[in-house]
């Protein structure tokens, strides 16, 4: 099918109004959050149905030509750039939330829906979403599930990934794809779902999510520990572990962070720590109380200078708002931001913190480590002018460098980013050559034109 | 054929301020317009690529880019909300002029702004023909907004409109110049709007003035600040009307320069230094001194003469009052305790907050004029959170804001009255 026909065809499949294809439009969807080169789509399409959404899907196929779905765009390993020439399908019209049971403990939404949104009208009803990635406040479902998306709250409610009991997704052909139900229990057929999540878009497009909920705690403290050493702070995050406890939230700053932060809050946060973390635990009041008072001894014992235990919301608040305005104050400091998250077993965070520290020294850069130390989950966060050729370079090898370690010291390349086409060029090095070759003849007999998402994770 | 070259090196100029931009794309959760539209070259994330895309030459031509920067109510909730501190609007506003400078001026913009509103005589004197004339256009729908609705052969038939008052401020006030017990003394810049639309706000900020003993200096012939022709990019007006305004307002005859327009004294405060490279050093410090001595009215009263409280407790039955946050008051200079003052100093009143006060209402000066049909539709947000909140008197600090809930409430058929802040609190003087 010719150019012009093909784009009356989406037209008439879609409304005129859900075609965009001028230039403004090309390059506004060519880029996302990741710091890489934008890639330009030679149409962009808005369904407004589902049927919609699979006809668009099918019509892509019969033309061989490459789908990027689209929600709101803030993918930081480059997953939703398109390929050039390619269509961008845009999750933004199918935003309901379709269901929420309160009594079956679910609820089934469009991919388009706003994480941050769902997870308010859930709460209105007593109940939990736990996943909260970053960017939650814009962020989609269908993105949070094709990334598998965590947050801060992974230590202890897991990530996206766990709360997925079901999917109905378009494969390449526009036929619906059913996997999973709306029971805590099924084994019924291949764990599709399992493989759709965290496939960035590249074995199929999601058109409804089953998600389950939890009933919302019914109270939670935070504390704020600081530290004179971060080998103290990374040996404080073990000790809570190793005693049973697991906190909501168990968050590390470095020295670095703590100042940015400080410069650019003002929430007096003591400049001249090494470390601090950040310590959240919820659940019944009773077990709160008695968390609480444990990591607070603790965290005494391990050697903190000082522990802060927030005593009413306000309080609690203000410890949340430093680490809130982490990426914020870091993102100030210099133009380009580039936010890493490689993961490792938590047990070696001490050694991960050393090792960056390391190689910000030996390639001379501004790198602000904090993450979700409880998870292991860091983000080495590099602070650089993207324009500066010289220093640009020492970023890329800072990278490798960083990956290369999380790697050495048994981690994983991405802990919630995604691999993308950022980290793809290193994933066999973490996987090897097997496991690629076997991802791409999954790929291959699933998308034997290879349109769904080209060269993301697995490379072309 | 436009010369993109010379664009993009026209473009560069905003690079050091681009880069900032790490798309993260929080904007989406606080675009008005992105949220009625949902397409990123409406939103700031996406407006910004579109900008570096005109530097990196990838545009083959310049107009895309230009509707889409046009397209923008620079209601600032991006750059309130932006975690890398991106100045949204500084680059906005440059980006207009340097694209207006490339590709000239809309032919009508250039009617309006050069030959109209850049001869503030000749301005005054056409509204007031117009004020004459605008029964033939338009007829009263509703007495108690105020408003009226176009006959069958006017352009704007879809609005509720307010019509141009039948005496301006400045044709029954003239030249004023008081002092007061208090010795501070002030400037007030009317403003346009307040001028021939609300002269009622300029009179309650005389009487607040006079109540609070503060001596005021209204000198004749007032220009407009500027932002209408700096919002279309026409910089060689805005200059012109800066210049204007700096010849009447004489920073050493008054304590503060105030005004009771959001948009004008944000304008003043933060825009006329901005936009000062064409200025002499003398004219440069004069402008400075007078933009640091700018404040809005209730800022004033609050800040300086410490108004705090009822000045009769009324013991009746009160009405239910609430107020909107105009996005050139909160977001652009953080001014939001300050009115709501004002509004609890009216013992009349109960105060209640609507959800989201600080809401953009849609208005976005000539954005209503270019994109009614977004403008009223994201009014209609603003209309529903006034509406739920239950109250039967609504208050801002913005004329234009009023002129824009004015329109949503009247189409709606809702009976509630719509304030400035400070006719509120002249109320209570009486």
């Amino acid at each position: 099918m010719g150019g012009n026909k093909l784009v009356n065809k989406f037209c008439e499949l879609l409304g005129k109004e859900n075609v965009f294809r001028d230039e403004a439009d090309r390059i506004a969807y060519s880029y996302d959050a990741a710091v890489l080169d934008p890639s330009l789509p030679s149409i962009i399409v808005r369904p407004t149905t589902s049927e919609a959404l699979g006809q668009a899907v099918r019509l892509c196929n019969e033309n061989a030509l490459p789908v990027t779905v689209r929600g709101s765009g803030t993918n930081l390993s480059g997953g939703t750039i398109p390929s050039a020439g390619g269509v961008v399908i845009l999750t933004t019209a199918l935003n309901q939330i379709l269901e929420i049971n309160e009594e079956d403990l679910y609820a089934v939404v469009q991919p388009g829906v706003i994480t941050a949104r769902f997870a308010a009208a859930v709460e209105s009803k007593g109940l939990f979403y736990p996943p909260d990635p970053g960017s939650q406040a814009v962020s989609t479902l269908g993105g949070n599930v094709a990334e598998n998306a965590g947050g801060l709250r992974g230590l202890r409610y897991g990530v996206t990934r766990d709360y997925v009991m079901g999917l109905d997704f378009f494969d390449v052909n526009g036929e619906l794809i059913k996997t999973g139900a709306r029971t805590v229990k099924c084994v019924t057929g291949y764990n599709l779902a399992g493989l759709l999540v965290g496939s960035e878009g590249t074995l199929g497009v999601f058109n409804k999510i089953i998600l389950k909920l939890i009933p919302m705690p019914a109270a939670s403290k935070a504390m704020m520990a600081i530290f004179s050493e971060v080998s103290k702070a990374s040996e404080t995050v073990s000790a809570i572990i190793a005693n049973r406890i697991v906190p909501v939230t168990l968050e590390f700053m470095d020295n670095f962070t703590i100042r940015a932060v400080e410069d650019f809050a003002h929430v007096g946060l003591p400049v001249d720590a090494a470390a601090l973390l950040l310590i959240e635990v919820d659940g019944h009041p009773a077990q709160v109380e008695e968390d609480a008072a444990r990591v607070e001894e603790l965290c005494r014992q391990m050697g903190a200078m000082h522990v802060r235990v927030a005593q009413d919301a306000q309080e609690r608040d203000k410890v949340w708002e430093a680490r809130r305005a982490a990426l914020s104050a870091l993102s100030r400091i210099k133009p380009t931001t580039v936010l890493e998250d490689a993961t490792v077993p938590r047990s070696k965070i001490p050694e991960m913190i050393r090792s960056i520290d390391e190689i910000s020294r030996t390639f001379d850069l501004t790198i602000g480590t904090f993450g979700h130390a409880g998870d292991g989950n860091l983000h080495p966060t590099i602070l650089t002018d993207r324009r500066d050729k010289e220093e640009w370079a020492r970023v890329q090898q800072a990278i490798d460098a960083i990956f290369d370690r999380a790697l050495a010291l048994g981690g994983t390349l991405s802990g919630e980013h995604g691999i993308g086409i950022a980290k793809s060029k290193y994933m066999e090095n973490e996987t090897g050559r097997a496991t690629i070759l076997y991802s791409r003849r999954i790929k291959a007999a699933l998308d034997p034109k290879n349109i769904l998402n080209p060269g993301k994770i697995i490379g072309e | 054929m436009y010369d993109m070259k010379k664009l993009a090196a026209l473009v560069k100029e905003l690079e050091d301020q681009l880069v900032v931009c790490m798309r993260c794309g929080m904007c989406q959760a606080v675009c008005p317009l992105f949220a009625e539209t949902g397409r990123e070259a409406d939103v700031a994330r996406g407006k910004l690529a579109l900008l570096d895309g005109l530097i990196q030459e990838m545009f083959k031509d310049p107009k895309g880019v230009n509707e889409r920067m046009m397209r923008c109510l620079l209601c600032g909730s991006c750059a309130a909300n932006c975690p890398s501190g991106v100045k949204v609007l500084d680059i906005f506003l440059k980006a207009r002029a340097i694209l207006v400078g490339f590709m000239g001026l809309h032919p009508a913009k250039r009617i309006v702004f050069r030959g109209m509103l850049a001869h503030p005589r000749l301005f005054n004197s056409l509204v007031e023909t117009a004020s004459r004339l605008q029964g033939f256009f338009v007829k009263p729908t509703d007495d108690l907004l105020g408003t009226s609705c176009g006959r069958f052969f006017f352009p704007l038939a879809d609005r509720h409109l307010k019509t141009f008052a039948p005496d301006s401020f400045h044709s029954i006030v003239g030249r004023l110049d008081t002092n007061g017990p208090s010795g501070l003394k002030v400037a007030l810049f009317v403003g346009c709007m307040i001028d021939k639309i609300y002269p009622n706000i300029g009179h309650a900020v005389l009487s607040a003035l006079e109540h609070n003993g503060v001596g005021v200096l209204v000198p004749v012939e007032q220009g407009c600040c500027g932002i209408p022709a700096l919002s279309s990019g026409d910089l060689k007006t805005f200059h012109k009307l800066m210049r204007y305004n700096l010849e009447r307002f004489s920073p050493g005859d008054f304590d503060c320069l105030v005004t009771a327009c959001a948009t004008c004294t944000s304008t003043i405060k933060k825009l006329w230094p901005m936009f000062a490279d064409d200025l002499s050093g003398v004219e440069k410090s004069r402008m400075k001194e007078l933009a640091e001595k700018t404040l809005d009215i209730s800022q004033f009263l609050v800040d300086r003469t410490g108004v705090f409280t009822a000045a009769s407790a009324y013991e009746g039955e009160k009405a239910l009052l609430s107020y909107h946050d105009p996005c050139h008051l909160k977001k652009s200079l953080g001014i939001a305790a300050q009115p709501r003052t004002l509004l609890r100093a009216n013992s009349h009143y109960v105060f209640k907050e609507m959800s989201e006060p600080d809401r953009c209402c849609g208005c976005g000066g000539s954005f209503n004029l270019q994109y009614y049909g977004i403008s009223a539709s994201i009014g209609k947000r603003k209309r529903d959170s006034i509406v739920e909140s239950g109250c039967s008197t609504v208050a801002t600090s913005c004329p234009a804001c009023m002129l824009q809930i004015s329109d949503m409430l009247s189409q709606a058929g809702e009976r509630i009255q719509v304030k400035h802040a400070i006719e509120i609190y002249a109320d209570s003087l009486e």
